[in-house]
């Protein structure tokens, strides 16, 4: 039997090397995408564009303009006198937030102890409008605590004897705020992802396209033995990815595991178990590579977009997060970033690592279940 | 003429066949419409903490209760000691911890000043600016309503108000970016593999022998795909009406046009991956492992292009869906008309015009 294995793993490892282009595909065009596209994944939000509506023209008005101009944060694109024209800017794109000071701003502040600023954020870039609001809001804060310095240095009102409670925040496991440090290994995630399943579901439906499955299917090999020959070229191939990928954030963006390798290449190989059992059953249910394509590509779709690769998976709703429970990669990718950023390790990790386990299992059991009934 | 039209009834015919593939390329669509419109939020809430109170005080309780009572924050558990912090950021149980330090309001009430500890998370680096920035701002009006019973001096309001998507709902800016993604992706795919397929089965030779002209061929491939993406269209549009409330604000003649447009680029890419690739393998790799993650990542919709490094700013403007999201965005979700995405709408259509002269050119006729 594990003479059988070997020579069908031979033929598998032949047929894959042989053909230049799929290994390009399959090893090259993910490393490329691994260089550039975190480069593009960058949220660190700095060059927010604000349309200031300034009604006072007083030195008040024009130092927090300053304030915000030199914050770093923003781009001063308008300034206008009247609101529907900050608005008009917001409508072209030009600008992601309207502030607008109001007539009698600074006179008023005095006489009447209080007063407001208004600020309307175009929403529909969420993060966007979250993060450039929370920076506006702390350079307001700031100005506010500056113009009370002031005014008290000047002798102008006695100073308060409100207590100040203050907050000292610090950021651990990731201090400088890098966000290549949370998109790298959750790109590589994404593309291990697509490899692994949609090759395994490929390469069984050519065989059944060609009809070479039927001279396999008549031959004393078992099915099991088969499937397997079928899987470990691809388990191979998904850990030289894997391995490639952490050398490509190592030398282009300085990333290096915190947690153990050993803790990293398990996980990978549980999370490879599901993904190919997901690979298989798909080959299981399509006839042509057209179909084990659209499908697979529904999946990776999907699995793209909610697991929290690129979006937040805490913030859905709960139903939601019951779904993304459900696939694979959300977990590897959550057992990414613990291992990768916090040093996590297996005691941390074990309700992902069994999550997956459960899920590879279901998957190659009915994989393995329906492909009995169709072969 | 008649040629023409029966061959495209036969394209047709292979595509409406294999019910598998029909099932991908509209559930698909209204999947991902549903769940990621559903699902997909952008505010940050119920945000799971721990807090350490060292203090244990009446100030440290109320303020506790401050942060509890919102619906930012979700306290998850109360920690007694530093290696419990560790290892609860280690688990990823917790996203921040709020720690109250033992002097904290002996120092409040001798020095008028106190400090609060807050440590966040920052393998999510934009996650822990948000919630950093929810936790001041609680602490803030929590000075401000003590500062107003103690006669604060100068307070400026600031008052937010958020357009076009006051709940910060997903929706808004997933639908135009789902749309543009599926539209491009699928109709990239489907026409891919399509002339590749012929040249697999050697049905193609067939074809080419025939008095047939071969840029019949290429129209009757590229019709049956066009026709489902614009019913694919028309279902995403009408699902985000019923169930997300987005209805089309401008003019749905022009979204349809610029629709049009953009379909026809998108196929006319898979034309060229098709006819350049040997095997349906190779075309169907290409535009899945070559296009899905570039196309995720530089249509803007997931990341803001304006953050990108030049060069990947040049680039991204190669991509179709790009202008088909800006598109989308200014017609369906701010009701502008053509005068704003004229310059949009003309470069999708040279790019169209371009890829569809260079599929024609590079379409062989004899084989080697």
């Amino acid at each position: 039997m594990i003479k059988t294995l070997y020579f069908l793993l031979e033929k598998e490892f032949r047929q894959i090397m042989r053909n230049k282009s799929i290994v390009r595909m399959l090893l090259i065009a993910p490393v490329i995408q691994l260089i550039l596209l975190p480069l593009a994944a960058d949220y660190s939000v700095k060059n927010i564009s604000i349309a200031v509506v300034d009604n006072d023209h007083s030195t008040a008005s024009q130092r927090l303009i300053n304030k915000i101009t030199s914050s770093g944060y923003f781009r001063l694109t308008g300034y206008t006198g009247s609101y529907n024209a900050a608005l008009g800017l917001v409508e072209q794109e030009k600008a992601d937030l309207v502030l607008q000071i109001p007539a009698h701003f600074e006179r008023d502040l005095v006489r009447e102890n209080s007063q407001k600023l208004y600020i309307a954020i175009n929403a529909i870039e969420g993060t966007k409008a979250n993060l450039g609001g929370a920076y506006l809001n702390s350079i307001i804060t700031d100005f506010n605590d500056e113009i009370r310095v002031d005014w008290h240095t000047t002798g102008t009102l006695t100073a308060s004897e409100a207590p100040q409670i203050s907050v000292a925040s610090s950021n651990w496991y990731n201090p400088y705020m890098n966000f290549h440090l949370y998109i790298v290994p959750a790109i590589l995630v994404t593309l291990v992802t697509a490899m692994a399943s949609m090759q395994t579901a490929f390469n069984i439906v050519q065989e059944k396209e060609s009809g070479t499955i039927e001279q396999i299917n008549v031959t004393p090999i078992k099915k099991y033995v088969f499937i397997t020959g079928k899987m470990i070229p691809f388990l191979v191939l998904g850990i030289i990815l894997f391995t490639l990928g952490l050398l490509v954030g190592w030398i282009f963006y300085g990333i290096v595991p915190v947690g153990s390798f050993w803790v990293l290449y398990a996980s990978l190989v549980d999370y490879l178990f599901a993904m190919l059992g997901l690979g298989l059953l798909l080959a299981t249910y399509s006839v042509t590579q057209m179909q084990a394509m659209s499908l697979s590509f529904f999946f990776i779709n999907i699995f793209n977009m909610m697991s929290g690769a690129f979006t937040a998976v805490d913030s859905m709703p709960a139903w939601a997060q019951a779904i993304v429970e459900t696939f694979p990669p959300s977990h590897f990718i959550r057992i990414m970033r613990m291992v990768v950023l916090k040093g996590s390790g297996f005691g941390d990790i074990l309700y992902d690592l069994g999550a997956m386990a459960i899920l590879g299992v279901i998957l190659n059991g009915w994989a393995i279940v329906n492909y009995k009934k169709t072969a | 003429m008649q040629q023409l039209l029966t061959f495209i009834r036969k394209e047709f015919l292979h595509v409406i066949r294999d019910r598998k593939t029909l099932l991908m390329l509209f559930g698909l669509p209204i999947a991902q419409i549903v769940l990621f419109g559903f699902a997909l939020s952008n505010e940050v809430k119920n945000s799971r903490i721990a807090v350490a109170d060292y203090s244990k005080d009446p100030v440290t309780t109320q303020i506790i209760n401050e942060i509890a009572s919102g619906n930012y924050f979700d306290i998850q558990r109360t920690l007694q000691s530093a290696a419990q912090l560790e290892s609860a950021f280690k688990k990823g149980n917790i996203r921040m911890a709020v720690i109250f330090p033992a002097n904290f309001s002996n120092d409040l009430t001798h020095t008028g000043k106190a400090t609060i500890q807050v440590i966040a998370d920052a393998s999510d680096p934009n996650l822990a600016t948000t919630i950093t920035n929810y936790i001041t701002r609680i602490i803030n009006n929590f000075n401000t309503q003590t500062a107003l019973t103690a006669g604060q001096p100068l307070q400026i309001i600031p008052e937010m108000q958020f357009l076009y998507n006051p709940e910060l709902k997903g929706a808004p800016n997933f639908v135009p970016g789902v749309m543009a993604l599926v539209l491009m992706l699928v109709c990239t795919m489907m026409t891919s593999v399509a002339i590749v397929k012929e040249k697999e089965l050697g049905t193609m030779e067939i074809l080419l022998v025939s008095p047939f002209k071969p840029i019949y061929i290429i129209i009757s491939k590229l019709a049956p795909n066009l026709i489902i993406s614009i019913v694919n269209l028309f279902i995403i549009l009408i699902l985000s009406a019923l169930f997300l409330d987005l209805q089309v604000k401008g003019s749905i003649l022009l979204l349809t046009f610029d629709s049009m447009l953009f379909i026809l680029t998108s196929l006319s890419i898979g034309l060229l991956l098709s006819i350049n690739a040997k095997t349906q393998q190779a075309a169907m790799m290409a535009s899945l492992m070559g296009m899905m993650l570039p196309t995720m990542l530089l249509t803007g919709f997931l990341f803001p292009i304006e953050n990108m490094p030049v060069a990947l700013q040049v680039l991204s403007n190669l991509v179709p869906s790009r202008w088909y999201f800006i598109i989308v965005k200014k017609v369906m979700l701010k009701g502008l008309g053509i005068t704003a995405v004229w310059k949009e709408t003309l470069i999708l259509a040279g790019m169209c015009l371009l890829l569809f002269a260079i599929s024609l050119r590079r379409f062989k006729i004899r084989l080697q």
